[in-house]
């Protein structure tokens, strides 16, 4: 599989430049599966944000930084025991899941047969996934946008003062600010 | 980027495409795939495109600083603001159905200024974000 592939060079290569375009590679491959799986609304998602802009997120990023990662190799084996082991139980947690699609699967049958008889019904809108979003998990929807809103908000006082205040003065200061409030 | 003029034209070709586009799939949400999250995107990376092409500069002067933090906060006072909409005119909160008076228009309407919001506010957010990263470099 090419997304295993991807992955794995993610994690081998040293260069972050490179790193950086695989991982937009890698969201590019996730979304071609989504689009195989027919979830479309997702698919674009996925391309748009994976793809697209946190991959230009991750070139400003390493604008800022050093182009390459230190090359470290630890010595020991603690930590790959941990993630094989938790990988395993994970694996084995999938076992009783019920197979890919299947339609008598408890997940498909909670709220999901309501969602997809009514839906059209009751809201007349032809896109079911747009409507179980913004109609019928408007709530969540709303708490998302918020959690956008917030995130953005967070990012712009931790760069956006750092930015702003050695203008003034015409010399680097450090970006703690001894006035701000906190 | 100002000797690239192939890069230039090229990209003054695609601005509004990209930009059309993102509305496009902002108020088609309802019938094929796409939404306010999604458009959002497309818009902010219309954007960044013009940003990486014409500078800082000239994109600040588009999109200044007050600019995208108000439409930040509007996108979610407008979500917020459809619920409320709606409890005023007799619903839950949230329930579009309650917007007009047929039900459906009520949903149909609802969606549209909700997932108008969610766009304006992810816009917003990103193209805040890629300027603020974007800035950065000016200081060292």
């Amino acid at each position: 599989m090419f997304m295993l592939a991807t992955a794995l060079a993610i994690v081998r290569l040293r260069n972050l430049f490179a790193s950086a375009m695989l991982t937009g590679i890698y969201s590019l491959l996730a979304a071609s599966l989504f689009v195989v799986m027919d979830a479309v609304d997702v698919a674009f998602t996925e391309a748009a944000v994976g793809a697209g802009i946190s991959m230009v997120l991750f070139l400003g990023t390493l604008a800022l930084v050093k182009g390459k990662d230190r090359a470290s190799r630890p010595k020991d084996v603690l930590p790959l025991i941990v993630a094989i082991a938790t990988g395993a139980v994970l694996l084995y947690g999938t076992l009783d899941m019920p197979s890919y699609g299947d339609p008598n699967a408890p997940i498909h049958h909670h709220v999901a047969d309501l969602y997809l008889d009514e839906g059209g019904s009751e809201t007349g809108v032809p896109n079911i996934v747009t409507v179980v979003l913004a109609s019928y998990r408007g709530y969540d929807t709303l708490g998302e946008t918020t959690v956008v809103f917030t995130a953005a908000i967070a990012v712009m006082l931790l760069l956006g003062r750092a930015r702003r205040r050695p203008r003034k003065n015409g010399k680097k200061i450090d970006a703690i600010d001894p006035e701000a409030p906190v | 980027m100002n000797s690239h003029s192939v890069v230039r034209v090229v990209t003054k070709l695609l601005m509004p495409f990209i930009f059309i586009y993102a509305l496009y799939v902002q108020f088609h949400g309802d019938f094929g795939p796409g939404g306010g999250f999604q458009a959002g995107v497309i818009f902010a990376s219309g954007f960044v495109l013009y940003t990486l092409v014409f500078g800082l500069e000239n994109a600040r002067r588009v999109a200044p600083a007050w600019l995208t933090r108000t439409a930040l906060g509007l996108g979610v006072l407008i979500f917020a603001g459809t619920g409320i909409a709606s409890m005023i005119y007799g619903g839950l909160y949230l329930d579009y159905s309650a917007l007009a008076h047929d039900p459906h228009h009520g949903q149909h309407l609802g969606i549209l200024i909700v997932e108008l919001g969610v766009g304006i506010t992810v816009a917003a957010a990103m193209i805040s974000l890629f300027l603020v990263f974007a800035g950065q470099d000016k200081d060292d």
